[in-house]
């Protein structure tokens, strides 16, 4: 990414550079002021990210640049198919700071956390699965997080070098719709701590598309890799006929025309199912709820394919760097 | 950019926000369907989209690729008729390649929205209706304190029916109450389904949340708008909905919204 913003005078030396608010250029930008107050180089928060997360075998972002898509219920299932093997330790954390879910998913709502001496310690859900959202931290379900920017990315950064999670498999990340400062940060904090990839979540129609195309090239911006691309919200059956109805109808193809435009694998198609909203609003699990369903069946194939491509991807690390198993 | 000669926003009559704590209830949806039954009843209208990462509304219009031109009081916005009674602008106006994406943290987004505020020419219209990004940051925050001087008519807020929307509703609730932005009033958006060959009815997203928080919390419930694969479809055409499917219960819901948003105008 270049650190030269679009609307910066002619001759910008950037926003991380040392000269950055003092070369003659900077006169008169109207940002002057905030690049020669902040300070440069890499944050120092970034090391201390993939120390603390040193104990974390994988870690796996959920995206999409389209809103209500099903990053939280994909993220909540997701971790639920991944924490029923109980040999492994399942963390999720929510950085969704202005509209979090996964407290109500998880049917872990109105829990309360601390900040101790050392640190957040999450909200377990099962023995082998922990969650972390801004949704702990508020006094109740009215609460509004009316934060700018810096503020949300302050939160962000504590998530991630304060939470105790312990020794982990696998941390799921959860994020809001868009490329804005939520994304721009996670990524950044996580730059030195080998994420394995994103999950790019989106539905059939072309709206929905537009923005996740967007995400895609974020990601490739930021050299993220794409460990695939769920479709969600695929056709519906009616519980009566059994006919099958395009709700948001895939006009450009939809998932799998995105996945031959972009070379990155559809990992599956997820119907829309009434119960899986069911689920989410109650905070069970869909998969232990519904087992025999066409849609749970599609869940574990694709947290197969995850579970594959973390395992190629740590296989892969560890043959690049020489390291041993515990050292990533 | 220097400041604008005239202040554009005061020769607005009306300013309607649409709001959402929750991504993809349909807060696009509303605002386009909106902007086009007010445009039918004869109002002049212009359409802000202040969703900088995530734009639908071009798209909405079939007016993607569209440029904005540059005049000497400012911008012009891109209309959807030729008797300009529809503006409408977009940051996905001004970006080349739709597939790029704007990755912008808060104080470059916060300008954006200033600029489009105070530069875009609307020239008399009856009513702008702003559609947001979901949550409670800063492009919210920017929007509302910029507009508090003109005082705008209040918020629509949209949610669908599920406890996880009503959630992030309550939210933006405590959100408007707090920056003092009056609210209209509550849409429940894709409540019921209703199967196109055997007629069944089926909750997908639940129903009845968005009415028993209006009530609730004692704001006017505006109705609920079907789920409906007609209206899905016009979006992705870029079909205006509103003059073609008059006949449907998805019409009378959202024309249900717009005569009580006109009633309010013939009060004054
Ligand atoms: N396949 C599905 N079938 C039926 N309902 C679904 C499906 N996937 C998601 N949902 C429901 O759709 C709604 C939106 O999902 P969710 O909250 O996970 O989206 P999101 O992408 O996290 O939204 P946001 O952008 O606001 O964070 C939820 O109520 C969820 O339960
Ligand atoms: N009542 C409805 N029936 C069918 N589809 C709908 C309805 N409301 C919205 N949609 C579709 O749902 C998707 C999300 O709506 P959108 O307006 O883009 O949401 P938001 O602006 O809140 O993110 C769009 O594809 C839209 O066409
Ligand atoms: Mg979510
Ligand atoms: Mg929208």
């Amino acid at each position: 990414m270049s650190d030269i913003p679009e609307n910066a005078p002619e001759h910008c030396p950037g926003t991380q550079s040392e000269d950055a608010g003092k070369a003659s250029a900077c006169q008169g930008c109207p940002s002057q002021a905030i690049c020669s107050s902040l300070p440069k180089g890499p944050d120092p928060a970034i090391a201390e990210v993939s120390k603390k997360l040193g104990c974390v075998k994988h870690k796996i972002i959920i995206l999409s640049g389209k809103g209500g898509v099903g990053k939280s219920t994909f993220t909540a299932h997701l971790a639920h198919g991944l924490a029923s093997d109980e040999e492994q330790q399942v963390a999720v954390l929510d950085v969704d700071i202005c509209g979090p879910s996964l407290p109500k998913i998880f049917g872990v709502e109105g829990e309360q956390v601390h900040n101790s001496g050392s640190g957040w310690s999450p909200v377990y859900v099962n023995d082998n699965l922990s969650v972390m959202s801004v949704g702990f931290l508020l006094s109740g379900p009215d609460e509004a997080v009316i934060w700018r920017g810096p503020k949300k990315n302050g939160l962000i950064k504590q998530f991630l070098k304060d939470v105790d999670w312990g020794d982990v498999d696998f941390l799921v990340i959860d994020t809001p719709p868009g490329t804005s400062d939520e994304h721009i940060s996670v990524v950044q904090y996580l730059s030195e701590a080998n994420v394995d990839g994103a999950v790019i979540i989106t539905t059939p129609q072309e709206i929905s598309l537009i923005d996740v195309r967007k995400e895609i090239s974020f990601c490739r911006k930021v050299n993220l890799p794409i460990i695939g691309i769920v479709e969600n919200m695929s056709g519906f059956v009616c519980p009566k006929c059994k006919t099958e109805s395009q709700i948001f109808p895939p006009t450009t193809g939809g998932g799998e025309q995105l996945s031959k435009d972009t070379g990155i694998p559809l990992l599956g198609r997820l119907p829309l199912d009434p119960r899986i909203g069911k689920c989410c609003d109650e905070g069970k699990s869909y998969l232990t709820e519904v087992p025999d369903s066409p849609a749970t069946q599609v869940f574990v194939d694709i947290i197969d394919k995850i579970k594959t491509h973390c395992s190629k991807s740590r296989s892969q690390r560890e043959s690049d760097t020489g390291e041993a198993m515990d050292q990533s | 950019m220097d400041a604008p000669m005239t202040d554009h926003l005061s020769t607005v009559r009306h300013v309607i926000l649409v709001l959402s704590g929750k991504g993809g209830v349909g807060k696009s949806t509303v605002a386009t369907q909106i902007a086009l039954g007010l445009k039918h009843a004869g109002k002049k209208v212009g359409l802000l989209d202040v969703d900088l990462c995530g734009p639908s509304i071009p798209k909405m219009f079939n007016l993607e690729g569209s440029d904005v031109h540059q005049c000497p009081e400012g911008w012009l916005p891109v209309y959807m008729d030729k008797e300009q009674t529809l503006g409408i602008m977009s940051i996905a106006f001004l970006i080349e390649n739709t597939d790029d994406a704007v990755v912008w943290r808060g104080p470059k987004k916060n300008a954006m929205i200033k600029q489009f505020l105070s530069d875009v020419v609307w020239r008399d219209i009856d009513y702008l209706i702003i559609d947001t990004p979901p949550g409670t940051s800063d492009e919210h925050i920017t929007v509302i304190e910029s507009l508090k001087s003109y005082c705008p008519d209040g918020a629509l807020l949209v949610t669908t029916p599920q406890g996880v929307a009503v959630g992030d509703v309550r939210r933006e609730m405590t959100f408007c109450r707090k920056t003092g932005i009056p609210i209209l009033g509550i849409i429940e958006n894709m409540s019921g389904f209703v199967c196109p060959c055997c007629g069944e009815i089926t909750n997908v997203f639940s129903k009845g949340g968005g009415e028993s928080l209006a009530q609730q919390s004692h704001v006017p419930f505006l109705g609920c708008i079907p789920l409906d694969p007609m209206l899905a479809a016009s979006l992705e055409e870029g079909k205006d909905f509103m003059e073609h499917y008059t006949q449907s219960p998805t019409f009378a819901a959202l024309d249900n919204v717009i005569q009580r948003l006109i009633a309010v105008d013939k009060d004054f």
